[in-house]
């Protein structure tokens, strides 16, 4: 076929262009779905629970992901600085996912239980009381905003739709579960229950009685990473 | 009846005029909120403590200004003064022209007013919440029917080859925002992806790295198509290589998303593909700048005159420039030490400051003045625009390859003893510098682009009034 004969008809052209631009996304996209060893077997994964949730979409809403990546390279500087590299089953409930493209700061994907939560609540105030260096915004008002948090269930509702396995009982019970994580002195069992012994509880934002935007971060920041007990983990061949 | 009368009754240029503007205008909001940003970076203070104005909401503000506020109106404005002129046919409806003006200043407006609330997706450059997604979806189709109607109505038998890349272009970027936005919404104003993880990571990077491709390369080479041959006065260097690179600038372009993904957590396979498409997309990358540099054979020494030209032949070369820098950052090896780092950040201005803005800015000065039947204010301020643009440039990206590079060695340094020699806070006072330098050379581009709203202003300001409109005095002056 001569060129010439595509040039002059906008059917053959457009047809022709979808078809070639179509390609190479079905071949790097559609795979993923369908390989198994895409996704790793591991011990430890649980959807987030509904205080973490909650400050994963403020995490979303402040724009952190243009700043913080979340995906430790298979690199040795890396490993000292960050932990174990980052397993595609770490974010497999991640509704988008959150790896980033840059470090303006460091990556987070392990961040759990690295800094107190005093630590957080200071640094959210004022980063440079903590890292004279850092050129991070404050964030004060985090700790002065009420959480809202009357939609957690239907926010888990909507991701249950897509793949995230909460469980009836955990929407039924999200807004128990997630004012029992931020209060110290609630009753966890509930929590615990459906989310494991490894839910940090207590007082994130170190104001007991309020719920602020700051306790549902911090609780987000605290769990980042130590889900995936690493002790029994064996990489396998991909 | 004069003829450029009778070419304003066969064309629509209203629709042109208005795209026109109004990419002038967010050409300086975009590069403004760039400049606030690289200032915050600078100086942290200047996030206030205001959430509306601290970095992570103000990010995705400058960089949809700038691609879609400020790129996606002069695409607007060239498709249609192309498509009409090459296809000597009027646009196919004023019905439409209206809906894609009205309603793409419309998403513009809507993402100036939620970007700052936090309203977001959390996905880059595809931040738009749901119902603006949609509103997109509506603006784009009637965008693909008002371009392929006036391809239909052509008095030519071929489609002109501008043509070709602004139809791929509308045809790519409607299959990538469909795929990439696809969501289950909680309320009106929030969603979730229907994509997780590892997923939703590639076709993020295949959404993202082909708004590169086919928003910010393929549709501007369409641009280059027209606007250099008709500068130059000269035909377009090689027809055939024209075809070729068309084809395989689709074709590969696509392939290149997972160069964005090296070492994560998507399977090497997938990286290496990427990397390797990646690498061969040189070959049709720099067909097209070769094509368009080489339309200049026998008309050089125009360059010593007309800086229209000097802004399209320098936008040619910072795009082979950056065509050959993306390649090679995609080879692993490379990307271990680039990815994450300020590299990256130099890289995409070099093509989005240099090849983007620049090509632009050159169309923009073509026709402004023909599209209000008027000669340009002033030549000396194109000049000046000219050389401001391409100092601010170089000066920005050499900031950005030193701290870039720097960063990069700094994170993976270790000492005598084995221990990592520096904590990220020491590699982050290490950038303060080159972030300053960065501005400067950020205000720097800010300054032409101010310089050619003056220049725009007073060439539509003297512009003889519409016929319509013409009073007695002026209709016996024209005569």
């Amino acid at each position: 076929m001569k060129h010439a004969t595509i040039e002059k008809s906008i059917p053959l052209m457009g047809i022709l262009t979808l078809l070639v631009v179509a390609i190479g996304g079905l071949v790097e996209i559609v795979p993923l779905f369908f390989i198994e060893s895409t996704i790793e077997t591991v011990e430890g994964m649980r959807p987030y629970t509904p205080l973490e949730l909650r400050g994963r979409d403020i995490y979303i809403r402040e724009g952190c992901y243009n700043c913080h990546s979340q995906m430790i390279r298979p690199f040795r500087d890396e490993a000292e600085r960050y932990g174990h590299y980052s397993l595609a089953a770490e974010s497999k409930y991640d509704h988008p996912f959150q790896w980033g493209s840059k470090r303006t700061g460091p990556d987070l994907a392990r961040v759990g239980g690295k800094y107190s939560n005093l630590w957080h609540i200071e640094h959210m105030r004022a980063p440079r009381q903590m890292v004279p260096e850092s050129v991070m915004p404050a964030y004060p008002w985090l700790e002065k905003t009420p959480l809202a948090y009357d939609d957690v269930a239907a926010r888990m509702t909507a991701l249950s739709r897509v793949g995230v396995p909460y469980a009836p009982e955990m929407i039924a019970s999200a807004k128990d579960d997630l004012e029992a994580q931020a209060n110290p002195g609630g009753k966890t069992d509930g929590l615990i229950g459906r989310y494991g012994q490894k839910v940090p509880t207590g007082d994130f934002d170190g104001k007991p009685g309020e719920i602020t935007e700051l306790d549902a971060l911090v609780a987000y920041l605290q769990m980042l990473g130590t889900l995936v007990d690493f002790s029994s983990y064996q990489a396998q061949a991909r | 009846m004069s003829p450029g009368h009778g070419l304003t009754e066969q064309y629509d240029y209203e629709v042109i005029k208005k795209f026109a503007v109004m990419g002038v205008v967010y050409a300086v909001v975009g590069f403004l909120v760039g400049v606030l940003i690289a200032s915050q970076l600078t100086w942290p203070d200047l996030n206030f403590g205001i959430a509306q104005l601290s970095f992570g909401r103000l990010r995705p503000l400058h960089t949809s200004a700038v691609i879609f506020a400020f790129g996606g109106s002069v695409l607007f404005a060239t498709s249609y003064y192309v498509v009409q002129r090459t296809c000597k046919a009027r646009l196919f409806s004023d019905f439409l022209s209206a809906v894609t003006f009205w309603g793409w200043n419309l998403v513009v407006v809507l993402v100036v007013i939620t970007y700052p609330l936090g309203l977001t997706q959390g996905k880059e450059y595809a931040e738009t919440i749901w119902p603006i997604d949609l509103l997109i979806t509506v603006v784009w189709v009637a965008y693909l029917i008002n371009f392929v109607g006036t391809l239909a109505k052509r008095k030519e038998p071929h489609i002109y080859v501008a043509n070709w890349f602004y139809l791929a272009f509308i045809i790519t970027v409607a299959m990538l925002h469909v795929v990439n936005n696809l969501a289950i919404p909680v309320n009106l104003t929030d969603s979730y992806p229907v994509f997780a993880g590892v997923r939703d990571a590639m076709v993020q990077w295949w959404y993202g790295h082909n708004a590169v491709g086919f928003f910010l390369t393929a549709a501007f080479l369409g641009l280059m198509y027209y606007f250099v041959p008709k500068q130059a006065e000269r035909p377009v260097y090689s027809y055939r290589l024209s075809i070729v690179h068309f084809w395989a600038l689709a074709f590969l372009y696509i392939w290149a998303g997972p160069h964005h993904l090296h070492y994560t957590a998507l399977p090497d396979w997938a990286s290496t593909l990427g990397m390797t498409f990646s690498l061969m997309l040189l070959l049709p990358s720099w067909g097209g700048m070769i094509n368009g540099i080489m339309t200049l054979s026998g008309a050089w020494h125009k360059l010593r005159t007309d800086p229209i030209l000097r802004f399209f032949v320098v936008s040619l070369s910072f795009y082979g420039m950056s065509t050959f820098e993306g390649p090679m950052m995609s080879i692993k090896s490379v990307n271990a030490l680039s990815h994450y780092t300020d590299w990256t950040i130099g890289h995409v201005h070099s093509g989005a400051l240099g090849w983007v803005a620049m090509v632009s800015f050159g169309a923009l000065y073509h026709m402004i003045p023909r599209l209000w039947g008027t000669t340009i204010h002033s030549v000396g301020l194109i000049n000046l625009h000219f050389w401001l643009s391409t100092i601010g440039v170089v000066i920005y990206i050499t900031a950005m390859w030193i701290s870039g590079i720097m960063q990069g060695l700094m994170w993976r340094a270790y000492d005598q003893f084995g221990n990592l020699t520096y904590s990220f806070a020491e590699t982050v006072e290490a950038m303060h510098p080159y972030y300053l330098i960065r501005t400067l050379g950020g205000v720097v581009f800010l300054l032409g682009a101010l310089v050619m709203v003056y220049n725009v202003v007073m060439t539509i300001r003297n512009a003889p009034a519409p016929t319509g409109l013409r009073t007695p005095q002026a209709a016996r002056a024209a005569a």
